[in-house]
């Protein structure tokens, strides 16, 4: 056991701190500091800039465009870029959509698609939740029936993240209704521009608009755009899923999150002294830092087991559970640290900053919009609850 | 950056794991707890035999020069198997504070005896009013012309009955919470004015309080600096609390496993109970906690070897996690077994008041968050 990087590695680590202090543009590091959803054009400027640096997918193999790093480069990559305050690069093309494409996908696929993910040409957004099949995702009723060379798809998305920035959306149809419902699903590409695809928003509870369904009238998709074999798109689907591991503990971001809820806490003031000194409240802080060095510590175990050539099996449920619920602490104290100032709250301010200066200290703009938004982290990615079945399911056998 | 055993740890974990399923079925274990002594004398030999006694110890003491990390591999296979040799006090306090702050004469004479397992050693630290604060000593040890005259109480010391000899924390100079002016002296058993209540402790060891009036010990008695004993008896605390945090993970990993089979195991309404969602979430849970804390046990036994700051941090983060680990998968261990769980027959009981031991010992969740707390 020993927990010191290699030399080579120190050095890695200096090269990625190097590039991201050099890199990260002020207004993009502003609104990811703050927890704010970043802009489309804001995101996509940034990660072209990754892109050219040859970094916007590190985890995608070298021949269509990956780092080619070590799983201990790519935990490197993963710290610095969240510790220098960077957003999350926008995952439904790199970390979704892309790896099935280079796995399962057509060389016409291939050629038409992965490069324009890695560009940020294309805006992908994911098909999956349905208003009646969220967590039992595989009762999606949305369907598809073959005509010729095209399949006709009817029905509705929702939940349906980022949609109206989107080009292109990878989606779960249903093709055979007769069968077991995993048996039954395919994988379509379908272009967002196609007529009878309508987008409509949802407001969050941010007042934000992130979240939107997606409804499909007629909607003629051509077959070369399903992926794999027609009725085994759940296989697809799954792999999709089990695919993003790396960030889900969210270690660097919390820790950033951490730091800036005790700068915080340092200028806020409790009965005339810093808010970071009453005993409660700095309580409170110690816990979940604790959290979330226990937190770390179990992600480099695993890590270091994924080395040795272990292969895991509910270790990723561990970290999802742990570090949505870390995460969701840590924004809720920080908004406890704002005191009276939390309960204000402009939705316009999100986009736009008031002409004639914050509301209540500048470090409070955004905190309560992300605090509302992370109630999301324990939902979405399978619930914590399914996570806990999935635990038990593999521990257990029941 | 490895979390892995080498292949010297894991013949180490091997060896000690066969040791356990041959020695400590559960009814062998009642057996030694139900004896006098508490523990097994043929268990102590073999772990001399086997070079465990002196696991920790420099090679130039006589040991194996095991690092923390070994400690923590030996401490998890006894915590599996709820072990009841005191080797906590014997080898990982006493023998650790002779061999960090003793003599030449002190270290030559003890360390060898305590390697070869012909010598018990006990730690009499805490007192009636001390809590967990190490500083906290109101044992006098007044200077006389030859030595040092010893008045004072002492509470919980762990295996005081059978040890040889005992370590006792006393003020030498300061007041009753300073850290500078505590001095450490080694006692010998059977020296006059020294008197003991023995009972047993809820996890099935043994303990005593101890009644010292005007114990008479020479200025060879003096371990360390006198009036320095504070810094050296805090490192050998710090990392002896990561070695249990190293026997509770070993515990809470017995725990859930126990409490699996139990469930898988046990119907109710035509099913066993473990399909029921809210007991598989349960036991996802528990899995978190002990998955957790294994990690914290780990990631401290590497760092404890560091600088002091960095020493303090580790050993009060990693003993808060683990301490409300090992209370909930303790409690939920019991739960989860209904009323079976509330036998003493059963062994979940008695992993759960090894816990709650593990939990108070060295300072409990508000203590440790507290020193981290006031560290950061």
């Amino acid at each position: 056991m020993d927990l010191s990087f290699s030399d080579e590695d120190l050095a890695f680590q200096k090269e990625v701190k190097d590039f991201m202090s050099q890199s990260l543009p002020a207004d993009v590091h502003d609104r990811s500091d703050r927890g704010l959803h970043p802009k489309k054009e804001e995101i996509v400027r940034w990660q072209k800039i990754l892109h050219e640096k040859g970094w916007i997918a590190p985890n995608w193999p070298v021949e269509h465009g990956g780092a080619g790093w070590s799983l201990t480069q790519k935990y490197i990559f993963n710290q610095e870029y969240f510790l220098a305050g960077a957003p999350q690069v926008t995952p439904f093309g790199i970390s979704m959509v892309g790896p099935v494409l280079y796995t399962f996908g057509t060389q016409d696929q291939k050629d038409k698609y992965l490069s324009r993910i890695l560009s940020s040409d294309d805006w992908w957004c994911q098909g999956y939740s349905e208003p009646g099949a969220g967590s039992d995702l595989a009762s999606l009723s949305t369907r598809a029936v073959r005509d010729g060379d095209h399949y006709v798809v009817n029905g509705q998305k929702i939940w349906t993240s980022f949609a109206h920035y989107a080009d292109m959306m990878f989606c779960l149809v249903r093709t055979d209704p007769d069968v077991k419902a995993q048996m039954g699903i395919s994988f379509l590409l379908i272009d967002m521009k196609t007529p009878g695809v309508t987008v409509k928003p949802i407001i969050g509870l941010d007042l934000d608009h992130t979240l939107n369904e997606v409804f499909f009238d007629d909607v003629r998709v051509p077959v070369e755009n399903r992926v794999g074999e027609e009725n085994k798109g759940w296989t697809y689907a799954k792999f999709l899923l089990g695919n993003e591991r790396n960030v889900i503990a969210r270690v660097a971001r919390s820790k950033y999150q951490l730091a800036r809820l005790k700068d915080i806490a340092r200028q806020e003031s409790m009965n005339g002294a810093p808010l970071i000194e009453d005993a409660d409240f700095k309580r409170k802080i110690t816990k979940v830092e604790i959290d979330l060095m226990a937190l770390e510590n179990t992600e480099l175990r695993y890590l270091s087991q994924e080395i040795a050539g272990h292969k895991l099996t509910a270790e990723p449920s561990i970290l999802k559970i742990e570090g949505a619920q870390i995460a969701q602490a840590i924004k809720g104290l920080t908004v406890e640290a704002l005191g009276m100032y939390a309960v204000a709250y402009e939705p316009d301010a999100l986009t736009e900053r008031r002409n004639d200066g914050p509301i209540g200290p500048d470090y409070a703009h955004g905190i309560m919009a992300d605090n509302l938004y992370q109630r999301a982290a324990t939902i979405y990615g399978g619930s914590n609850e399914i996570q806990r079945n999935i635990i038990a399911k593999l521990i257990l056998g029941l | 950056m490895d979390f892995e055993l080498s292949e010297e740890q894991t013949m180490l974990k091997d060896s000690l794991d066969r040791f356990v399923r041959e020695n400590y079925e559960p009814a062998k274990r009642r057996a030694l707890v139900d004896s006098n002594l508490g523990y097994s004398k043929e268990n102590w030999a073999l772990f001399a035999e086997m070079g465990w006694l002196g696991l920790p110890f420099s090679e130039d003491s006589g040991g194996f020069g095991g690092s923390p990390v070994e400690t923590s591999v030996l401490m998890e296979s006894f915590g599996a198997g709820l072990v009841l040799e005191p080797y906590l006090s014997t080898v990982l306090l006493c023998g650790k504070l002779i061999e960090a702050a003793g003599s030449e004469t002190q270290r030559s004479e003890i360390l060898p005896a305590v390697i070869g397992g012909e010598m018990l050693l006990a730690l009499a630290l805490s007192e009636p009013r001390s809590r967990f604060n190490l500083a906290n000593v109101e044992t006098v040890a007044a200077s006389s012309t030859d030595g040092f005259v010893i008045t004072g109480r002492k509470t919980v010391v762990s295996h005081a009955a059978s040890a040889d000899k005992l370590i006792v924390s006393c003020r030498t100079s300061g007041a009753a919470q300073d850290q500078s002016g505590i001095s450490l002296f080694l006692v010998d058993q059977n020296v006059s004015g020294l008197s003991r209540k023995d009972y047993r402790t809820l996890d099935g060891q043994r303990a005593s309080d101890l009644e010292l009036a005007g114990v008479t010990v020479g200025e060879d008695a003096l371990l360390g600096e006198l009036g320095g004993g504070h810094a050296v008896l805090e490192a050998v605390i710090d990392q002896a609390t990561c070695a249990i945090c190293a026997e509770a993970v070993g515990a809470m990993q017995a725990v859930n496993e126990i409490t699996m089979e139990y469930v898988k195991t046990r119907q109710q309404f035509g099913a066993p109970i473990g399909s029921n969602q809210v007991i598989k979430h349960r036991i996802a849970d528990m899995h978190i906690a002990a998955e957790q804390s294994k990690s914290m046990a780990d990631m401290a036994a590497m760092r404890v070897d560091g600088p002091p700051e960095e020493r303090r941090l580790v050993t009060s983060a990693a003993k808060s996690k683990v301490g409300e680990a090992a209370r909930f998968v303790g409690e939920q261990g019991i739960q989860l077994h209904g009323g079976i769980g509330m036998t003493d027959e059963y062994v979940i009981g008695h992993y759960y008041k090894r816990l709650m031991s593990i939990d108070t010992v060295f300072g409990n969740v508000d203590f440790h968050l507290r020193r981290y707390s006031e560290m950061t």
